[in-house]
């Protein structure tokens, strides 16, 4: 293998929470193919889902170290694929996440062990009751624990190699590290462990304990995992897929935007009016969102191409009218589906989106209720917002957001009155639609948002 | 020998000790006609007819107390509590009438009954379907209680279990039923109650647990044995009543630095005795403070599974546990 190829371990992914392990199904690639990154290289089987386990690089499939229908662990290695990745950059990443990797599970519940640097001079019962028993004058043993404390078997390793101070045989954690001792400046023991590890194999060992009480220089350590001044936090699975797909849209596809506002004062009555009864009877909340969503359906029933994907030498209109419906949780934010919304009335609706907003919040989702969308909406107003700028939910056509209600003055018939009134926006893939066809579109939902009235029935 | 998973190996020591000794009887909810919640009695009415495989009411105080009285006068039985959670409404019969009865009768009576009764989480069943009740039998002379990690240990623990002239409380992981699978002789042996199980030598930290998380213990042994040469030594209570004091003191010493793991909340829990026990015998020998890693002290397992993956144990919270004790 030349110096720049590197061999990189695929390992089975945690497809579902409670899952211990997976069974591969097929290899989608063999050993030689080239393989892109999120492509998929085999499908695995769960008594959960079934799914395609996508590449993390790009690169060449080395072997296959799982065959068919094998059941593997949940974290085994798979495969190995070959990339060309410049050796010392990969190393330094491996670290920076194996140390990344340590500092996430800190919220445990373990004890956390004091962490004092100034160790050197404090000694264990166990290192006490091995000196005495032996006469040692411990300020001749180096320490390789944390803050440069001797530990009990660097007295052993002392002891072993008959009383010398220097030549640690085959110690296990850290073969020596006397400049470590009286580290002044407050270390994590998470990021202290690594440094420590790797000063230790570079640095020479002393012969003799003699030179112990000279001022101890301060390591210079590459600490992973910030400062005072900022800290890191872990790219999650969801967040590192939130930010490939927004990366992804913004670059491919040429955004436009525009706005218009709708007069839902009828709406806020006709909601008003019937919350509770509904409430009462289907268990469930009727929103605004579902009346909205029913607008939007009925336009794109108008207006198809609005439902498209962009396909280069041709534009794919899709016959379904499938709403991805955004939903935020703290650190995400994810889009599942209402499948065939057409065919929902406003009850049906409202029902579907309290259930993926519950799914949503407590990690349900489905594989299948996320896949599908044409058309996505986002009800920002319930986070206060006014006006957004969305982006699209790759690789649909267009995204609409449903901004807050807010009463406002506004001048009909020359007359001045209060409304409610609330702003939609839209982000369009200028390669399928312009301004015309959205204006058209969003005018369509504009009048089937004011059309609503307290006859309406939700059924 | 066979491969079998935990639950086949209980349901087999069942099995063995009922065609070996006809005094020998089971009795539970569902345990009958269904083979148990979880399959754990599964073909054994088949097998030994309605009358030595009983389905009783949902009535756990009668299950522990029907069981009591046949111990009493010479039966063998075996009660299978569904949860160990359901377990509270028996807790009065178990532990003022079956602990006691050797000693209020001056050695006149005995019990030698079994309960078994599956504990701990993370298969998302929520506060009432995922505690561990050993702590509130834990403190209970009168009892025995054991907890086995592994298959092998899950068959002889029931056959010796069965054979004790004295109440035994046998606690089964229910995630371990499918999750653990090894060799497990088919032949008649059993594994001593009172003796914990060096499962792994090592010289840098001892690990002391019992259960699950050993599952976790033992992986993560591996993993910092090949990435940072460090040497885990791994001891398996198996019996938590009475505690093998000895094992506990003597892998204490083998490297000065233990941690104890549990998933059962960690105040008034089993690894809160285990250190009491390593400070009163080995202060002289400890090189770290000791380390408990434990579920937290919430009242409950939670239903979410952001939250029960919180609250379990895991490989890498067991693994960031040991590696921080042996850089200490």
């Amino acid at each position: 293998m030349s110096s720049n190829k590197q061999l990189i371990d695929v390992v089975m992914p945690q497809l579902a929470e409670s899952l211990v392990s997976a069974t591969i199904g097929k290899w989608l690639k063999k050993p030689g193919d080239a393989v892109e990154q999120y492509e998929p290289i085999c499908e695995v089987i769960t008594d959960k889902v079934n799914a395609e386990i996508p590449s993390t690089l790009d690169g060449v499939m080395g072997e296959l170290l799982a065959e068919e229908g094998q059941e593997i662990q949940v974290g085994s290695i798979i495969c190995r694929i070959e990339t060309t990745v410049d050796a010392p950059a990969a190393g330094s990443a491996a670290i920076a996440s194996s140390s990344t990797g340590t500092t996430a599970v800190d919220h445990g519940n373990a004890a956390g062990i004091s962490q004092d640097v100034a160790s050197r001079s404090r000694y264990s019962p166990a290192v006490q009751t091995l000196a005495a028993e032996h006469g040692l004058d411990l300020r001749t043993i180096q320490g390789t624990g944390l803050g440069g404390r001797i530990t009990r078997k660097d007295v052993l390793t002392y002891l072993e190699n008959g009383g010398s101070a220097g030549h640690p045989t085959s110690q296990a954690i850290a073969p020596s590290a006397p400049q470590a001792a009286p580290v002044s400046q407050p270390v994590s023991q998470a990021q202290a462990a690594p440094a420590v590890l790797n000063q230790a194999a570079n640095e020479p060992v002393r012969h003799s304990g003699l030179h112990l009480t000279e001022t101890p220089r301060i390591p210079t350590i590459e600490v992973e995992g910030g400062d005072r001044s900022e800290y890191f936090i872990d790219v999650t699975p969801i967040r590192n897929t939130i930010a490939t797909r927004m990366r992804q849209s913004v670059s491919e596809i040429p955004h436009g935007w525009m706005m218009i506002e709708v007069d839902v004062t009828n709406l806020v009555q006709l909601r008003n009016k019937i919350k509770n009864e509904f409430k009462q009877k289907e268990g469930v909340n009727l929103t605004y969102l579902a009346f909205l969503m029913k607008a939007v359906v009925s336009a794109i029933k108008d207006y198809p191409i609005m439902n498209s994907v962009w396909g280069v030498d041709k534009i794919i209109v899709k016959r379904d009218i499938n709403i991805s419906l955004a939903v935020g949780t703290e650190d995400s934010v994810l889009t599942p589906v209402i499948k065939k919304a057409d065919q929902k009335n406003i009850a049906g609706l409202a029902r579907e989106i309290e259930e993926l907003a519950t799914k949503v919040r407590a990690g349900k989702l489905k594989l299948d209720d996320m896949q599908g969308g044409t058309f996505t909406i986002n009800n920002t107003g319930s986070f206060g917002s006014i006006l957004t700028q969305p982006i699209i939910n790759y690789p649909q056509a267009a995204i609409l957001t449903f901004e807050s209600i807010v009463k406002r003055p506004v001048v009909i018939n020359d007359m001045l009155a209060v409304r409610s009134m609330a702003n939609l926006c839209l982000s369009l893939d200028h390669r399928i639609l312009d301004g015309v066809i959205c204006g058209r579109f969003m005018q369509r939902v504009k009048d089937n948002m004011e059309s609503y009235s307290l006859d309406t029935q939700v059924y | 020998m066979p491969v079998m998973e935990y639950i086949d190996a209980i349901r087999l020591a069942m099995k063995e000790e009922m065609e070996r000794d006809e005094d020998v009887f089971v009795l539970g909810e569902d345990v009958g006609v269904k083979g148990g919640v979880f399959t754990t009695t599964k073909g054994l009415q088949e097998q030994f007819g309605e009358e030595r495989v009983i389905d009783t009411p949902l009535a756990e105080s009668a299950i522990a107390g029907v069981a009591i009285g046949a111990a009493m006068v010479g039966m063998k039985p075996i009660a299978e509590m569904q949860y160990s959670d359901f377990m509270l409404p028996a807790t009065n019969q178990i532990i003022s009438e079956a602990a006691k009865i050797r000693y209020r009768s001056n050695n006149d009576w005995n019990c030698p009954l079994v309960v078994r009764a599956p504990i701990g989480g993370g298969i998302f069943g929520g506060l009432y379907h995922s505690q561990c009740a050993e702590s509130i039998f834990f403190g209970t002379p009168g009892l025995k209680i054991v907890a086995p990690y592994s298959a092998y240990d899950a068959k002889g623990l029931l056959k010796a279990a069965v054979r004790d002239p004295d109440p035994v409380l046998f606690f089964e992981h229910k995630k371990c039923y499918k999750l653990i699978k090894e060799d497990v002789p088919e032949d008649d042996y059993i594994v001593p109650i009172g003796k914990a199980n060096v499962i792994r030598e090592g010289s840098d930290i001892t690990v002391i647990g019992y259960s699950l998380p050993l599952h976790f213990a033992m992986q993560a042994a591996e993993e910092l044995e090949n990435e940072q040469g460090i040497s885990a030594h791994i001891l398996d209570l198996r019996t938590l009543q009475p505690l093998d004091r000895d094992a506990i003191i003597e892998s204490t010493r083998k490297t000065g630095k233990v941690l104890i793991i549990h998933e059962d909340n960690k105040t008034g829990g089993v690894g809160a005795e285990v250190a009491a026990i390593i400070s009163e015998e080995c202060l002289f020998e400890l090189d770290a403070p000791i380390q408990r890693l434990c579920g937290p002290d919430v009242p409950a397992m939670p239903i979410s599974p952001p939250m029960e993956k919180f609250f379990m144990l895991n490989k890498d919270k067991v693994k960031e546990a040991m590696l921080q004790l042996a850089l200490y």
